[in-house]
């Protein structure tokens, strides 16, 4: 997993509430045995025609969203099904964070996972990001704040170890692999 | 004595291998770990580069059930799956499996089914255990007691490595249901209505606990399909303290503990439950005799309205968009509307039970012209148990199809698709945008009433034909 430390960038938004994983990437692209390439396929079913042409109205495919790697999304963004490929997906396309005020529990966990930054925010810093689409935002990790123009720092949560990984580019499998000891002594208690 | 803690505390307690730090979350230690084709292969491929051995095999299942095709002649008649990744990761899995020693229910297994009709099957979901799988619908498996939740492909590989994982610990959510459900009014219909009360990130960070009267009331199968949708409420996990009834299930089963260990198991079930005088962080009270059979109208399992009702005369951007998608309009109503396809099976309604229940609506009856209708049962076991009482005789009759096990419909990355624009009333568990096929409009209701309407051909209230 890359480090991450900031991110600046202008958003790009979609203001719906509830977007589910299924409308991330859609099931029919799960048959990949691999983690890459699943950003082409990326909000498929809203980002293209059924000519799998792309919708000019759609926000990830204007013009001016091309670059954007901060997704603003509605309420409870990653909800139902636990499939990672959605973060994949949001990562191979270019996205390094998300913001919202809610988060699917399986969602948040599989984006930090991956290096993709959950950053929740209050009801009032989401409505003006809603209503300023491009703003050019800043992600400060070591911090845990969002920088916006004016140059107000909004605190979000991320706890210390979260923290480390993204920082230190480190995966949880070594910190887990590093409590192999206590792991047998709980398996040779509860054989 | 020692505090009173809720059931969750106790399973959570008894499973934590380095407690949590405001630094550090917990290590928490899995009893079972269930897999399948889809949210596996990338984890394999982790372990792989890193040149590390799956832990405990003894505490892994394979088996597969999303991507695999359900008509016979794929599983059994040489006939290859049609979709040609599919049949990739199909066999990455083999490859897998073998590789790592781990069990697997292959294509023509005869116990071969949905991860989570296949666990309670086997006895393998027993109270107390922590159960995760690279599926949200795990939560199904708190119908016995255990701690079940769904967890991503990297976290896949942890529990591969290690049996644990990294968690904070949830909060806990009391559901209380009060009174029995009416006559004509299932499982289906009241997590229905629990989520259009609590809403669909009513659960977020917590783990539900379904409680009262009615609860202890219900079978297996009716609180496996209640926990199975405690995630379209947002929630970790879903549970049910084991009982009576959780015990006469399992003591059938092939994998359940045998003989002293039997003895030792009920006496630590017994102690699950949660104690007089545990709080809940949050709590919402239920009466199930009010209840009437619900049916979804939108695009998440939240818009909801009963059989006979109406789709809500207005609402905001998210509603005006679903209805849109649904081609319903504010107002209208819900037994208003044409029914193309009828889909009963999944890991929400796809066991016996559910089965038997859409063939008594279902006998003696025809689909309605112009409707397709598939039973797909949960399990080959399933299927068997199904076929020995004569119910695929049922549907046959009825004119419907009969299939194979696997996840099918429910989720349509194995051929079984609805076409656009199409409505299904489905007895599966998601009804979002393109869910059972590109531009496909679900409708989300119990195994009757999704009998009912094929009948029919329109949303239709299952009393009609069972009071």
């Amino acid at each position: 997993m890359p480090a991450v430390t900031s991110i600046r960038s202008r958003t790009v938004v979609l203001p719906t509430s509830n977007i589910d994983t299924d409308q991330i990437i859609p099931a029919r692209f799960l048959t990949s045995t691999s983690r890459a390439g699943f950003g082409k396929n990326l909000f498929a079913d809203w980002r293209y025609d059924a000519a799998g042409n792309p919708k000019p109205d759609f926000p990830l495919n204007r013009p001016e969203a091309q670059g954007a790697a901060i997704l603003v999304a509605g309420r409870n963004i990653g909800c139902g099904s636990s499939r990672e490929h959605a973060a994949w997906a949001l990562q191979d396309f270019g996205i390094a964070a998300v913001v919202s005020t809610e988060f699917a529990d399986i969602f948040r966990t599989n984006c930090l996972k991956n290096g993709l930054v959950p950053v929740l925010v209050d009801e009032n810093t989401h409505a003006w990001l809603l209503a300023n689409p491009q703003a050019e935002v800043s992600i400060d990790v070591e911090h845990a704040t969002l920088g916006l123009p004016d140059g107000t720092a909004v605190k979000f949560p991320l706890e210390g170890f979260a923290r480390y990984c993204l920082l230190n580019g480190v995966d949880e499998l070594g910190y887990l692999l590093s409590k192999g000891d206590a792991i047998s002594k709980y398996e040779q208690k509860h054989q | 004595m020692s505090n009173p803690r809720t059931m969750f505390e106790k399973v959570w307690d008894d499973h934590v291998v380095v407690p949590e730090t405001d630094e550090t979350p917990a290590v928490l230690f899995i009893d079972l770990h269930l897999t399948h084709e889809v949210t596996t292969p990338q984890a394999y491929s982790e372990l792989r580069k890193r040149g590390l051995k799956v832990r405990r095999p003894d505490l892994t299942l394979a088996t597969m059930d999303h991507s695999t095709p359900t008509r016979t002649e794929q599983v059994f008649g040489g006939v290859p799956i049609a979709v040609d990744s599919a049949a990739k990761q199909v066999k990455q899995l083999e490859v897998n499996a073998h590789e790592f020693g781990v069990e697997l229910f292959d294509l023509q297994d005869s116990r071969r089914g949905i991860v989570h009709i296949i666990g309670p099957e086997l006895g393998l979901t027993q109270p107390g255990k922590t159960i995760v799988c690279g599926d949200s619908h795990t939560s199904t498996h708190g119908a016995f007691g255990a701690l079940a939740f769904g967890i991503g492909t990297t976290e896949v590989g942890h529990v591969l490595a290690t049996q644990c994982l990294l968690q904070r610990r949830p909060r806990t959510f009391a559901i209380n249901v009060v009174n029995k459900l009416p006559a004509g009014v299932t499982a289906k219909d009241l997590i229905l209505a629990i989520i259009g009360r609590i809403g669909v990130s009513g659960g977020t960070g917590h783990v539900l606990e379904f409680r009262g009267a009615c609860i202890s009331g219900l079978s297996m199968d009716e609180r496996m399909t209640i926990c199975n949708m405690s995630i379209e409420a947002g929630a970790r996990a879903g549970m049910v303290a084991p009982d009576a009834t959780t015990i006469a299930y399992l003591k059938e089963t092939p994998r359940a503990p045998k003989d002293g260990a039997w003895e030792a198991a009920l006496q630590r079930w017994s102690q699950l439950p949660t104690d007089a005088g545990a709080k809940f962080d949050r709590s919402v009270d239920i009466d199930a005799a009010e209840l009437v059979p619900m049916v979804t109208y939108g695009t998440h399992p939240g818009m909801v309205a009963p059989v006979n009702g109406h789709v809500p005369s207005q609402g905001d951007a998210v509603f005006q968009k679903a209805l849109t998608y649904m081609g319903l309009k504010a107002g209208e109503p819900i037994n208003n509307v044409p029914v193309n396809n009828v889909f009963v099976g999944s890991c929400t309604n796809g066991r016996l039970s559910d089965l038997r229940n859409a063939a008594r609506v279902l006998r003696g009856h025809k689909l309605a012209q112009g409707v397709k209708m598939l039973v797909v049962p949960g399990s080959q076991n399933v299927k068997r148990a199904a076929e020995a009482e004569g119910l695929h005789r049922v549907f046959l009759d009825a004119g419907a199809e009969w299939r194979e096990s696997g996840c099918s419909m429910c989720l349509g990355m194995n051929g079984d698709l609805v076409p656009a624009g199409h409505y299904s009333i489905s007895t599966s568990n998601r009804n979002f945008e393109g869910r059972q096929g590109v531009g496909a409009r679900t409708l989300l209701a119990s195994p009757e009433t999704a009998a009912a309407s094929a009948i029919r051909g329109r949303v239709t209230d299952p009393r009609e034909f069972t009071n």
